[in-house]
């Protein structure tokens, strides 16, 4: 950080509420994982920090690049994209997983001889 | 035409990302629609199904709509995990009419990045979705949300 004095009171103010918000979000997520007991609940946590948590730290660093130049920098907003489209990659693969573990924990225990697949598939 | 460029949109769009990356100058606009004509040329390899748009103009209008939900059940959910209030979570299973893949595939990441809500399994011999929601009051109200807002916008937009 070089050119910080050369960073107008609005545009430093707006940064910083920014960064604050997506730290803070990040760190409730983060919070919200060491807290729920199961994995369902788990995985909802997390998402505070790739939904806005993520975005108001890219929102912050584009917007004090963007005023430091003088022109308009958004390389981060491909850090957004890129988050909010590979997470659900992510997520599907250990929900499923979880589903069916214990979809077939229920099926053994009610029937041991006729574990059965849940029948579905990825599509 | 569609020997050269199959994939028109997607070769605009790795252009685009190619000069967000680097620079928008005349130099790199030519590197990067280089590159990326090279690239999708490479996908007709994968055969991926072509999306069709058919009212891209209503794009805007459902980011807008996501962004904004978003922030609204980012708050709701901070709110749950800070006061440790009592929450009710449960699956919700919503038959959805959205066949078109890309549909599907953004719905996904709108359910999954709202914090709240989570995408489990989707059958497409039924098209049933499953989703896994942090606070469920309300069952009816998530098969609302889901199938007025999101999916009959994207419905409109892909199919």
């Amino acid at each position: 950080m070089t050119h910080a004095e050369a960073l107008p009171a609005w545009a430093a103010l707006l940064t910083a509420f920014l960064v604050l918000v997506g730290a803070s979000l990040t760190l409730i997520g983060a919070i919200g994982t060491l807290r729920f007991r199961t994995f369902f609940e788990r995985v909802h946590a997390p998402t505070l920090g790739t939904s806005w948590g993520t975005g108001a730290i890219v929102l912050a660093s584009s917007l004090l690049f963007s005023v430091l130049g003088s022109r308009l920098v958004f390389p981060e907003l491909l850090i957004g994209v890129f988050v909010s489209i590979t997470t659900p990659v992510t997520l599907m693969l250990l929900a499923r997983a979880t589903l069916y573990r214990e979809r077939s924990e229920i099926a053994s225990a009610a029937a041991p001889d006729l574990l059965e697949d849940p029948g579905d598939r990825p599509t | 035409m569609r020997n050269i460029l199959p994939y028109p949109v997607l070769t605009a769009a790795l252009t685009v990302v190619w000069m967000l990356l680097n620079s928008f100058s005349l130099g790199h606009l030519l590197l990067g629609a280089v590159v990326a004509a090279g690239a999708s040329r490479a996908m007709t390899a994968l055969e991926p199904s072509k999306p069709r748009l058919r009212r891209w103009q209503l794009i805007p209008w459902l980011c807008g709509i996501v962004l904004i939900d978003i922030a609204k059940s980012n708050f709701a959910v901070a709110s749950v995990i800070l006061r440790r209030r009592a929450r009710s979570p449960g699956f919700v299973s919503i038959p959805l009419e959205l066949r078109d893949q890309t549909g599907l595939a953004v719905l996904a990441c709108i359910v999954t990045s709202t914090p709240g809500t989570a995408w489990v399994e989707y059958d497409s011999a039924t098209g049933e979705l499953l989703i896994h929601v942090l606070d469920l009051v309300e069952r009816q109200e998530w098969i609302d949300l889901i199938k007025n807002r999101y999916e009959a916008t994207l419905r409109e937009i892909f199919e």
